[in-house]
């Protein structure tokens, strides 16, 4: 029992290839992250005054409704290991909870437009559109997969024996959230 | 060889390789042109020798990619090509047209060849590698959207595979960004702008699709490892590779007009780009650690696992080495961009082409398992006098180009040396890359006079597990 656990504590979630992946998309933010850091140290006014034309409440909503879809999406995972029903409704939960942040990253954009900020405007707002909108096409690319798990396990082609989609597309999921949990407090509280 | 149509590669491998051997003449009459500058003055300018030293090049290596498909998507597909007879119209058309483009290049002087080819009607000569003459453009689009065609019908009738699918993304990628040739804005940045994704899109996007799909084709069938490990490494590979190379594109963008966030954008992405090629190598010495027989065409072998190697330094090192905007602020179109380009071109694709050709000539000259021992040694000879001559060919320009930065950027305003007084202080690299093209030359003829060697090999002998069926593999 003691031998079992530890080989299943040891297994790595998902495909190695998709492991690969995260760890570069990883790097690829992380590098991002780290030259808005060196930007923001040559020139903090300018940054302090573009987190000031940003809305924080859209900011957090927005957080918000990641976190919901990764509540979900872990659900769905630990309750399709365990052969019980609901998994695909809980992926589609997790969708509709990650809706709240798509449409709401719209209207952010939309109104930041209107009002003339876009990724020419200054050094802030280039990371500020590049890195969430970037950002934001992996939420997408991850709804997507999502759903295509969702209508997999609907259809009966997933089975809970076999959980190496399952966990590949909920490891890239939860990259995706770890990711903007990194951006939301860099880009609203402390630029 | 399992199907009699794959033969039609053979002309195209064997035109690359007689292209290639022009392209290193004037590779050589350019090194010797850049210390003795009127050598074969009015003749052959040195404008002109470059145009042809480049064009050359890509000419080629498309030659190669074309053979390396009409190969690879039959037997991928487990069926004949769709039209052999469209396949050899096509080369004969594709080969006419690129000598006689050449010999335009070489006894017409370049204004003359824009009025004769009636350039002034769409516009598109005179740029950096895109110099063919706009009727040329379009019999190369017509040839690779007939080509397309071809190897499209051949892959829909049969076996899809993953290898087939990334070639020919790559193919249709290749065929799409050629459009962009097309198109000549008349402001200078926006002209440069596009033209990158010309030159860019290719080199460091969809060829390295083309790349990826040769090489893992090549090392199913060398190895004998299981199909499905080595798709979800070339799935993993081509993702890398699009990832980074696409934004990477902004790398080129730096102090040319566009805006100042490509400056970040290009940095970061194209710092990401070795990471693809870095893959590869892993990939390449996994799989043969991994294998399942010893292929007796060890010069195949020798080719595949130089290639990945070639291409991560020539390609993700030397390039990463000037991509980062702080650094290339100094070092923008120096020799350092000579270095890399060298490297970077014979690592990825010229050696990939010869790795299929290394594979695929033997069994289509009724050598199932390869040239006699003795080829492959003298083979294996030309890859490594190739291979370290451009290596040192790499190494000399470096040392031009950091002397060249140090002496002509680096210094403040009024106190930096001339273009010219420094190109004469860096005379030297220029004389030891002669040299060393030199030996790539002699490689070159040793290679080619492996082709003459008769003989061939034995059977693979396995080493574990069984081998793949014909059909699996």
């Amino acid at each position: 029992m003691a031998d079992g656990l530890a080989v299943r504590n040891r297994h790595l979630p998902g495909d190695i290839a998709v492991w690969f992946f995260i760890f570069a998309e990883l790097a690829v933010f992380g590098i991002m992250f780290i030259g808005f850091g060196v930007a923001r140290s040559m020139d903090p006014a300018t940054f302090s005054a573009g987190r000031e034309a940003l809305h924080p409440w859209t900011g957090l909503v927005n957080t918000i409704g990641l976190i919901t879809a990764s509540y979900f999406v872990a659900l769905a995972v630990h309750r399709f290991r365990d052969h019980r029903a609901g998994t695909a409704g809980l992926l589609w939960w997790a969708v509709a909870a990650s809706s709240i942040y798509t449409f709401g990253k719209v209207w952010e954009y939309a109104q930041l437009y209107s009002n003339g900020y876009n990724l020419g405007t200054d050094a802030f707002f280039m990371f500020y559109f590049f890195l969430t909108f970037f950002h934001f096409m992996h939420v997408v690319l991850g709804q997507i997969i999502l759903v295509v798990l969702a209508v997999k396990v609907k259809k009966g082609e997933y089975t809970g024996d076999d959980m190496n989609g399952m966990e590949s597309g909920a490891s890239y999921w939860h990259m995706v959230d770890l990711v903007w949990l990194v951006l939301f407090p860099m880009l609203y509280v402390l630029a | 060889m399992k199907y009699e149509s794959q033969r039609v590669a053979m002309p195209y491998f064997i035109f690359a390789l007689v292209l290639f051997a022009g392209q290193i003449l004037f590779g050589l009459i350019l090194g010797l042109q850049y210390v003795v500058g009127d050598f074969l003055f009015p003749e052959i300018p040195f404008n002109v020798a470059r145009m042809v030293h480049t064009n050359l090049l890509i000419v080629w290596l498309l030659f190669g990619f074309m053979g390396a498909t009409y190969y690879m998507v039959p037997e991928e597909a487990q069926t004949e090509l769709h039209s052999p007879l469209l396949a050899w119209i096509l080369f004969w058309v594709f080969a006419a047209a690129g000598t006689l483009t050449i010999l335009g290049y070489l006894f017409v002087d370049y204004a003359t060849l824009a009025d004769v080819t009636l350039n002034k009607l769409l516009p598109t000569m005179g740029r950096e590698f895109l110099e063919q003459p706009t009727i040329t453009k379009i019999g190369i689009a017509v040839v690779v959207v007939a080509f397309l065609y071809n190897i499209a019908m051949t892959a829909l009738k049969g076996r899809k595979t993953v290898v087939n699918i990334v070639l020919i993304t790559g193919l249709v990628g290749l065929a799409v960004l050629w459009l962009f040739s097309f198109y000549n804005p008349s402001n200078l940045t926006t002209d440069k702008y596009f033209w990158w994704f010309v030159v860019h899109l290719w080199v460091e996007g969809v060829w390295e699709l083309i790349m990826g799909a040769i090489l893992a084709y090549v090392l199913i069938k060398l190895t004998g490892v299981d199909r499905e490990v080595i798709e979800k490494w070339l799935y993993l590979i081509i993702a890398m590779a699009l990832i980074s190379g696409i934004i990477g594109t902004g790398h080129h963008f730096f102090y040319i007009g566009p805006p100042e966030y490509w400056l970040w954008l290009g940095s970061v992405f194209s710092a990401i780009e070795p990471l693809p090629f870095f893959m590869m190598v892993v990939f390449a010495f996994n799989m043969i650690n991994r294998r399942r027989r010893n292929h007796p065409n060890k010069a195949a072998t020798l080719w595949a696992m130089g290639t990945t190697v070639m291409a991560f330094l020539g390609a993700g090192v030397w390039g990463f080495l000037h991509t980062l905007a702080p650094v290339n602020y100094y070092t923008h179109g120096s020799q350092i961009t000579a270095a890399h380009g060298h490297m970077a071109f014979y690592g990825a694709y010229v050696m990939i082409v010869l790795t299929i050709i290394s594979y695929a000539v033997p069994i289509m000259r009724g050598r199932p398992y390869g040239n006699s021992n003795t080829a492959q040694i003298v083979e294996m000879w030309g890859f490594w006098l190739m291979t370290i001559s451009m290596v040192f060919i790499t190494l000399f320009l470096t040392g031009a180009g950091v002397l060249q930065v140090w002496l002509q950027r680096i210094p403040e305003s009024g106190s930096a040396m001339s273009f010219m007084a420094g190109q004469d202080q860096i005379a030297i690299f220029y004389w030891m890359r002669l040299v060393a093209g030199c030996f790539f030359m002699a490689g070159l003829v040793v290679y080619l006079g492996s082709f003459f060697i008769k003989g061939q090999a034995g059977p693979a002998e396995e080493v574990r597990g069984a081998v793949p069926s014909p059909e699996e593999a």
